[in-house]
């Protein structure tokens, strides 16, 4: 064992054993605190990946330029996660809606999520990855409906329901890939790694391979959120306790994503498939638009980010679609200050939905008199997500734009306006919910503020200046993306 | 005997598919999942089969899994819950049969235009397989849209995921067959228990998914 295999084996390693300690530890003070050293022990183990040289692909684990980014950004909001999920489950306890013994379920099923998702990250075998991203969805099932109310039952059933039937789609593309690998590779093992398919994707059957990846690109798609398959999502953000809507907006989304763009990579490889591209930006669009037409009849504020976050999948998916260069590192770049904001987001809508005792907007009012901190942090999140300067999102979208425009005008006009009207729903509730009369409990705020700006600083650091091996890194993976 | 081989496969095939089709017209939660069973029952034959031609001893696991789980434990647990937590008997549908019907033979013909053209160059028996697994996927899906209770749609997901397991043992040598249908019965278990314990009938007081949607949020 080198060095590289045990940092990749610790990504792994210590979610999983957490979750087996965990499960069987009382009292929350403890396990709050050590769900926190674990999300960060594997974030230390992921960002050492970084410094020390690769493992050789194995028939298993993979670590390359592509999921590299993936596993950084999903440890490091994973343990901004916890540090914000030891405070609002603090709270959760002294208010009943949580028992000690949902606790530790929700602790250890917090961690068998965080090792699915990374499983799913470093998986160089199709079949690998498949199985990593159902025990995500899985886990996250159990999650949304662990406050055991009406919502929140109906949004785990219809999540579970929704989610098992993409997965289930996904799975018949893949079973199709591996046919179509198999009288170029032979049978067995070889012909579902992901390293030996694409090196010989060219010689694979096109027409196979094209339906494969319309399975799985609804498969997985249905993951993403995307228009027409994303009526889960909402409701499994708003029912689940926040932190848990925190991770599935920041992070599971972008484990799916993963899975769609590695397929697109293996399509992309094959002269003669169709182009993958036309499909992504149609979707991508599709959902753009409907989100951004969605967000103005929100009432719940849950719900709105919800839908605020299947509209930047949409963006992001438009980008990939688009692809080259620029639409690559403009998609990437979307991605992540999409994660680290959107949490940021859900951070301060946790705490300030347990102050007012409330998610419905019109309950909440005057935001920045009453809780300061968490009113003027909501304002900047959402100054950021609706994609105004000099926050890094308005940069992304900005890179987006203008390489659409270079080479498909009709469409950039398309995206501009979906942008525009989300951004304009975003601002009305934003000047609702943050100014105005004070309404609703002004209670001081039990809260941790730190991963919240955390995220925010970087988005505005993101935004003002990005350093210079980031951007050839960014670079790189988007000349992989093809 | 090759030809041989290839009938059994392909009757075993096709009746997992005319099976599905009588899952479409039931309208008795019981009969139903007496069909589900006998679906279970020819995958297990089914997978058995490919795993003597394949000369794949593994499959024989899933085959297993499929005969024990499925057609047994599965069908056995749903009858006492829908008897212990007293939810209706009767199949609300949201379309009527006789459109289903025409949809599903729609979805097979598609299927097999669909399978067919594009797998041309892959061995007759892989084919053929994979036309009918598509058309299992596609009656489960369209069982999952046309049922309204929670229990029918479970046993629609269930006749997807055997489709997907044909499919999975019909591509020969495909490494973690095994490995997959152990998760997927994993998955179903997960959401047998969930209808159990989750109590969809005392938290609803029925198992209408049409009735779930009046707890939404948005309409307080």
């Amino acid at each position: 064992m080198t060095a590289a295999s045990d940092a990749v084996a610790w990504v792994l390693l210590i979610p999983i054993c957490a979750a087996a300690v965990l499960a069987a530890l009382p009292g929350y003070r403890l396990t709050a605190a050590l769900n926190v050293v674990a999300s960060l022990g594997t974030f230390l183990a992921a960002l050492s990946l970084f410094i020390i040289a690769r493992p050789q692909p194995g028939q298993y684990l993979l670590v390359d330029d592509l999921n590299i980014v993936f596993i950084v950004l999903n440890t490091f909001v994973g343990f901004t996660t916890s540090v914000f999920s030891a405070s609002y489950i603090a709270h959760e306890i002294e208010t009943g809606r949580l028992t000690p013994g949902y606790l530790r379920f929700y602790h250890a099923m917090y961690q068998v999520m965080m090792f699915g998702m990374n499983l799913a990250f470093v998986s160089n075998n199709i079949g690998l990855m498949w199985v990593a991203v159902e025990i995500a969805t899985l886990t996250t099932v159990l999650m949304v409906g662990i406050y055991r109310t009406h919502a929140a039952l109906e949004a785990a059933w219809k999540y579970f329901i929704l989610g098992s039937v993409g997965i289930a789609l996904a799975l018949f593309g893949t079973i199709l890939v591996y046919m179509a690998a198999r009288p170029v590779v032979g049978e067995g093992q070889d012909a579902m790694v992901w390293t030996v398919l694409i090196g010989r994707a060219a010689t694979f059957d096109p027409a196979l391979l094209n339906v494969a990846f319309i399975f799985l690109l609804f498969g997985y798609g249905t993951k993403v959120g995307l228009a027409p398959l994303h009526a889960w999502l909402p409701d499994a953000h708003a029912e689940g306790p926040t932190p848990i809507s925190a991770v599935l907006s920041g992070l599971l989304l972008n484990v799916a994503l993963y899975a769609v763009l590695r397929f697109k990579i293996l399509l992309a490889a094959n002269p003669e498939a169709i182009s993958p591209g036309p499909l992504m930006v149609t979707m991508g669009l599709t959902s753009l638009l409907f989100a951004a037409f969605m967000l103005y009849r929100r009432r719940d504020i849950k719900r709105l980010f919800a839908y605020s976050s299947i509209e930047h999948m949409g963006i992001i998916v438009f980008a990939f679609g688009m692809g080259g260069p620029l639409a690559n590192f403009a998609g990437l770049l979307h991605m992540v200050m999409h994660s680290l904001t959107k949490s940021g987001i859900f951070y301060a809508v946790g705490h300030i939905a347990q102050v007012k005792g409330t998610q419905q907007i019109a309950n909440i009012r005057g935001l920045t008199e009453t809780h300061p901190a968490l009113g003027w942090g909501l304002a900047v999140g959402v100054v950021a997500i609706a994609g105004l300067p000099p926050l890094g999102i308005f940069m992304s979208e900005f890179l987006i734009v203008s390489s659409t425009f270079a080479r498909q005008p009709l469409l950039a006009v398309l995206l501009v306006f979906g942008l525009l009207l989300a951004f304009g729903a975003l601002m009305l509730r934003l000047t609702n919910v943050a100014f105005g009369e004070p309404r609703g409990s002004t209670a001081p705020a039990d809260a941790s503020y730190m991963p919240m700006f955390a995220h925010f600083a970087l988005v505005l650091t993101a935004g003002i200046y990005l350093p210079g091996p980031l951007v050839v890194w960014f670079q790189h993976v988007a000349n992989v993306l093809g | 005997m090759p030809n041989l081989a290839f009938d059994i496969a392909h009757l075993l095939a096709g009746g997992l598919v005319l099976i599905s089709f009588m899952m479409l017209y039931q309208d008795r939660l019981y009969a139903l999942l007496n069909i589900f069973a006998l679906h279970a029952l020819v995958l297990a034959l089914s997978v058995a089969w490919q795993a003597y031609v394949q000369n794949a001893p593994h499959l024989y696991v899933t085959a297993v899994i499929a005969l024990v789980f499925k057609a047994i434990i599965i069908p056995v647990a749903l009858h006492r819950i829908i008897k212990q937590l007293g939810i209706h008997r009767d199949i609300e549908t949201a379309v009527g049969i006789g459109p289903t019907m025409l949809a599903g033979m729609g979805l097979v013909a598609l299927s097999m235009v669909l399978m067919l053209r594009v797998t041309g160059a892959a061995d007759p028996l892989a084919r053929e397989d994979l036309a009918f697994a598509l058309s299992v996927v596609l009656l489960g899906l369209l069982v999952m849209v046309t049922r309204r209770n929670a229990v029918s749609q479970v046993v629609g997901f269930m006749s997807l995921e055997n489709g997907l397991v044909l499919a999975a043992t019909g591509a020969k040598g495909m490494p973690l067959v095994v490995e997959i249908s152990v998760a997927f019965s994993i998955l179903i278990a997960f959401i047998v228990i969930g209808v159990f314990l989750f109590r969809i009938r005392e938290r609803f007081d029925t198992v209408d998914i049409g009735a779930l949607d009046e707890f939404r949020g948005e309409r307080r």
